[in-house]
């Protein structure tokens, strides 16, 4: 905890205006994030991928954000400009999501979207890319990557998409990743491959690391501290290792609904969720 | 005007990734099933509906010998089937019977007229693709701006203002008033035939023979209907353009885009505009098909000699004959258009490739 | 025009019914959702615009004798092609007919055409498609083929086509546009009826012995009616601008009745110098089209939100 801190947030809002009125995906966020990494669990719609893209700007055009604090090192990110974000993004802070499918550019070659990545931030002449871009692919485990350079994303495999996925996000060398779910949509087969590689960068990298995830099993074994989320809000934050003694009952539902090899039982409860969790917390509770 | 709303409709929405033989077997005899639909439609409407198809054909003026002669040319004494197969058998050999106001044979008169048209719609592709383009896309991302506006009262007055209106505006104001454009007709009328038709299109002719002034009277005809048909493909090219580049702005991959650093603009064209490329030059080639619709009328305002003031002459003169053989031969451009661009979809797109 | 009046203390009872925040019955809720419908509907002010523009339309219709100035038909030769002045609102035409009248009376064809259009063609695409979806098979291909084959003209000539070969007239032009605007409606209901074919209550009726022509008029037509009746709606614009086109190359209402797009074709020759004869009667197409996409726009807009 003696190194500075990467990224500060403080009070984060997010909310959503339509014409049914008014939706806030996130209520009041704040933790902060050295080289380390901290997971963000939560269920489906808790407001885990609105967190993660307000803190780069990279929201939809109908949400609107407030926050208190929300800075990168000595960069304040709640004031810079468009273009200031710009070199914010990808160079500092990078983000992997769920899908490559979706997430990687379907009439852009593999190669063409590492090396945009590179050049946006490091001026470079096409060659130099070039043979960067096939290096990331080395890099992220890739075999062949000189002829993955000339393919599409829809010839390659979900988990080949996903380390294109990051061999372009870590292009740029940035020191903070924030990672989206990065396996939910692969088969279970290729996860942990993925996530060892994953893990393997952030250890020679030095990353910082956001890793959103609705597993709470997966973040336990996987990162250092937790923070937990319902409704917008973060009901607990606690260090992984000591998520035993976690007091939220939110948080101590969804421990209590996970199998476990050694206290079998025949049916899981189902988790009972408690109207006053959506409250918002009060000062001392945060 | 109405073409631009049919068109979408066409085609048989997804498209099979795995185009295997089979797959092109199928679409060839679809395609040939809807060929077989459209000679059924214009032989139902051009000899089963009128009362008298011979006097339809001729006209009330008849003689006796004549009337006899025409029954007997539209094998009215057979049966239908046989008249069906007989008429199958002249449109595969080219041959649409003639035309009882030019006497000529209606296919020869067709070719003649199509090069008119081809050089006027081409001009309003052109247009509407120069225009409309830019327009969409400058519309989709600056949503609810100005320009979003602009290109939304745009299309409205495209959908809402009936073109032959728009083209008689244009020559009160551009012509009439302003003398910016030529009146109707090709070029003016001491230039007609001055150079030598190789592709039937006057100002291409007049560059392949050099002649500049020629080219200029011809372009000075030609500009004012090929805006107002541009016009009209503006209207529908922007609004297509727009709502493919806000459904591409929301994805995922524009989000992984921006969040690599990309600026605005590079995530704009270099990822969100090419992945629209495919299905605007699709909407191009309909747009050429939907033109179809408007040339007929503002070729009748224009004088232009092309394939819609053939057909709107022969309706003024009852040449049921040239009508149908006109609607069958706009109704098969129409379809190999669709074809074409359904064929170039999935060429050119890597997903189907 | 606010939607937001809702904290108004005295609300009458039945806004108060569909506005709570606990619908007691399903009947309630869906009518609340209606309402809301209805309440967003209304705060867009183009749709607004457009309703109000039909509603003018049919205003005049129905009260042009009274609005008239003159006989629309009745000629005055020595009052030929007169400028617009208080006595002749819009100028005259070439056989000294007042412009505006003429105008008045052919908002009469106009209403009639697309009325009529709408009460054959959705009746028409509806049983052809609810037919197509529900029975699948054969009777699908066969159909949609057919339509295909319709849909393989551009619109305006094909009923070009159908118009030339019945005779002019404004009720074989009715007949030509409605056989070709219906692929589009049939198309609809065709996809409509194949997501309600496997839907439980209809396998119960089918249990119960219902034979398909039962099943489909009774069942799954009523569902298709909704969504039919909105894309009716939203290709009126182009219905009325076909009937126009008819009308200006003659095959619409015969002289001397009025009719928009005869009329501008009849001022053409005069138009250069008595430019009133072309422009009034084009600009009236042009209003009712406008106002049919304008309300089209905001009733796509509040069915279905995902579009913008
Ligand atoms: N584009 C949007 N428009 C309106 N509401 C949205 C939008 N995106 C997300 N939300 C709202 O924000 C909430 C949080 O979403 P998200 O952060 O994606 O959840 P998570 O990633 O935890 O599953 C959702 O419950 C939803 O109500
Ligand atoms: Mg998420």
């Amino acid at each position: 905890m003696s190194e500075p801190r990467l990224l500060q947030l403080q009070d984060l809002r997010v909310s959503f205006h339509s014409r049914d009125g008014v939706v806030d995906a996130v209520r009041g966020v704040s933790f902060s994030l050295g080289r380390e990494k901290l997971g963000i669990v939560g269920e489906s719609g808790s407001g885990k991928s609105m967190t993660g893209r307000a803190l780069m700007r990279l929201l939809p055009s109908t949400a609107t954000m407030h926050a208190k604090t929300m800075r990168f090192g000595e960069i304040d990110l709640l004031a810079a400009s468009e273009r200031q974000m710009c070199q914010v993004r990808g160079r500092h802070i990078a983000m992997i999501m769920q899908d490559p499918k979706y997430s990687l550019n379907p009439v852009v070659t593999v190669g063409k979207q590492i090396t945009e990545t590179y050049r946006r931030h490091r001026r470079t002449g096409g060659r130099a890319a070039r043979d960067y871009a096939i290096e990331m692919l080395d890099a992220v485990k890739i075999r062949d990557p000189a002829r993955v350079f000339h393919q599409y994303p829809h010839e390659i495999s979900g988990g080949m998409g996903q380390r294109v996925m990051i061999a372009m996000m870590l292009a740029a060398e940035p020191s903070l990743l924030i990672a989206d779910e990065p396996t939910s949509a692969l088969d279970v087969t290729v996860r942990f491959e993925i996530l060892q590689l994953l893990d393997e960068l952030i250890q020679s990298r030095h990353l910082g690391v956001l890793f959103i995830s609705h597993d709470l099993n997966l973040v336990r074994r996987y990162c250092d501290r937790v923070l937990i989320m319902y409704a917008g809000q973060v009901v607990e934050e606690i260090e992984a290792d000591r998520l035993n003694e976690a007091t939220h009952p939110y948080t101590r539902g969804l421990l209590d609904s996970m199998p476990r090899i050694h206290r079998p039982r025949h049916r899981l409860p189902v988790l009972q969720r408690d109207p006053a969790w959506r409250e918002p917390l009060t000062a001392d509770e945060r | 005007m109405a073409p631009i709303t049919r068109m979408a409709a066409f085609g048989r929405g997804a498209i099979p990734t795995s185009a295997g033989l089979r797959v092109g077997l199928g679409r060839v005899v679809s395609v040939l099933f809807t060929l077989l639909g459209l000679l059924a439609l214009t032989f139902f409407i051009g000899r089963l509906l009128p009362a008298d198809p011979v006097l339809a054909v001729t006209g009330p003026e008849v003689t006796k010998a004549t009337y006899d002669r025409v029954y007997l040319e539209l094998g009215l004494d057979r049966s239908v089937w046989q008249q069906f197969l007989g008429y199958i058998g002249g449109v595969l050999q080219g041959d649409l019977g003639r035309s009882t106001t030019t006497g000529q044979p209606v296919m020869q008169d067709l070719m003649r007229a199509f090069p008119a048209t081809l050089e006027l719609s081409l001009a309003a592709a052109i247009v509407g693709s120069a225009v409309g383009i830019p327009l969409g896309i400058a519309a989709a991302v600056n949503r609810g701006s100005w320009i979003d506006h602009i290109a939304r009262i745009i299309g409205l007055a495209g959908y809402s203002i009936p073109i032959f209106w728009m083209g008689l505006m244009g020559l009160f104001l551009f012509y009439a008033k302003l003398h910016w454009v030529g009146p109707s007709g090709r070029v003016d009328i001491f230039y007609e035939g001055m150079v030598p038709p190789v592709t039937g299109m006057m100002m291409v002719d007049a560059a392949i023979a050099g002649d500049w002034t020629v080219f200029r009277s011809a372009f000075a005809h030609l500009i004012l209907p090929a805006s107002v048909l541009g016009y009209y493909s503006t209207a529908y090219i922007s609004r297509m353009t727009r709502s493919f580049m806000l459904e591409q702005m929301t994805q995922e991959y524009v989000i992984a885009a921006r969040a690599k650093g990309l600026s605005r603009s590079a995530v704009i064209w270099r990822h969100a505009f090419k992945n629209i490329r495919v299905q605007l030059l699709t909407v191009v080639a309909l747009v050429f098909g939907g033109l179809l619709d408007g040339t007929v009328l503002i070729e009748t305002v224009f004088g232009w000699p092309g394939v819609g003031q053939y057909l709107t002459r022969g309706l003024q003169f009852n040449d049921i004959n040239v009508v149908m053989s006109t609607v069958l031969m706009i109704g098969v451009l129409f379809l190999t258009i669709n074809v074409v661009s359904d064929w170039l979809y999935r060429r050119l797109d890597p997903r189907t490739r | 025009m606010s939607v937001c009046d809702t904290t108004t203390p005295k609300r009458p009872r039945w806004r108060a019914w569909l506005e709570t925040d606990t619908p007691q019955s399903v009947r309630q809720a869906s009518l609340q959702e209606t309402w809301r419908k209805v309440l967003y509907f209304r705060s867009q002010p183009l749709g607004m615009i457009g309703l109000a523009l039909l509603l003018l339309l049919l205003f005049v219709v129905v009260f042009a004798p009274l609005l008239a100035t003159h006989n629309p038909i009745a000629q005055d030769l020595d009052a030929r092609l007169l400028p617009p002045s208080a006595q002749y609102w819009l100028g005259t035409d070439h056989l000294g007919r007042d412009v505006y009248s003429r105008i008045v009376y052919g908002a009469r064809t106009t209403l009639r055409i697309a009325v009529l259009v709408a009460i054959i063609v959705a009746p028409l695409g509806l049983v052809i498609g609810a037919t197509a979806g529900y029975l699948g098979g054969i009777v699908d291909e066969i159909l949609m083929r057919i339509t295909d084959v319709f849909l393989a003209f551009p619109g305006l000539i094909l009923a070009l086509g159908f118009a030339a070969a019945l005779g002019p007239g404004v009720d074989n032009a009715i007949i030509a546009i409605a056989l070709t605007a219906w692929p589009p409606i049939a198309r609809l209901a065709r996809a409509e009826a194949l997501t309600i074919r496997q839907a439980d209550y209809i396998a119960a009726v089918r249990l119960q012995g219902a034979s398909a022509a039962r099943i489909i008029v009774r069942h799954v037509m009523p569902v298709c009616l909704p969504s039919v009746t909105v894309r009716v709606t939203l290709n009126m614009a182009g219905v009325i601008l076909t009937a126009a086109g008819l009308g200006f190359l003659g095959l619409g209402a015969q002289p001397p009745w009025p009719e928009w797009g005869a009329m501008v074709a009849v001022g053409r020759q005069f138009m250069f110098d008595y430019p009133w004869v072309v422009a009034a009667p084009g600009l009236a197409i042009a209003a009712i089209s406008l106002a049919f996409n304008l309300l089209g726009d905001a009733l796509r807009d509040t069915l279905d939100p995902r579009i913008g």
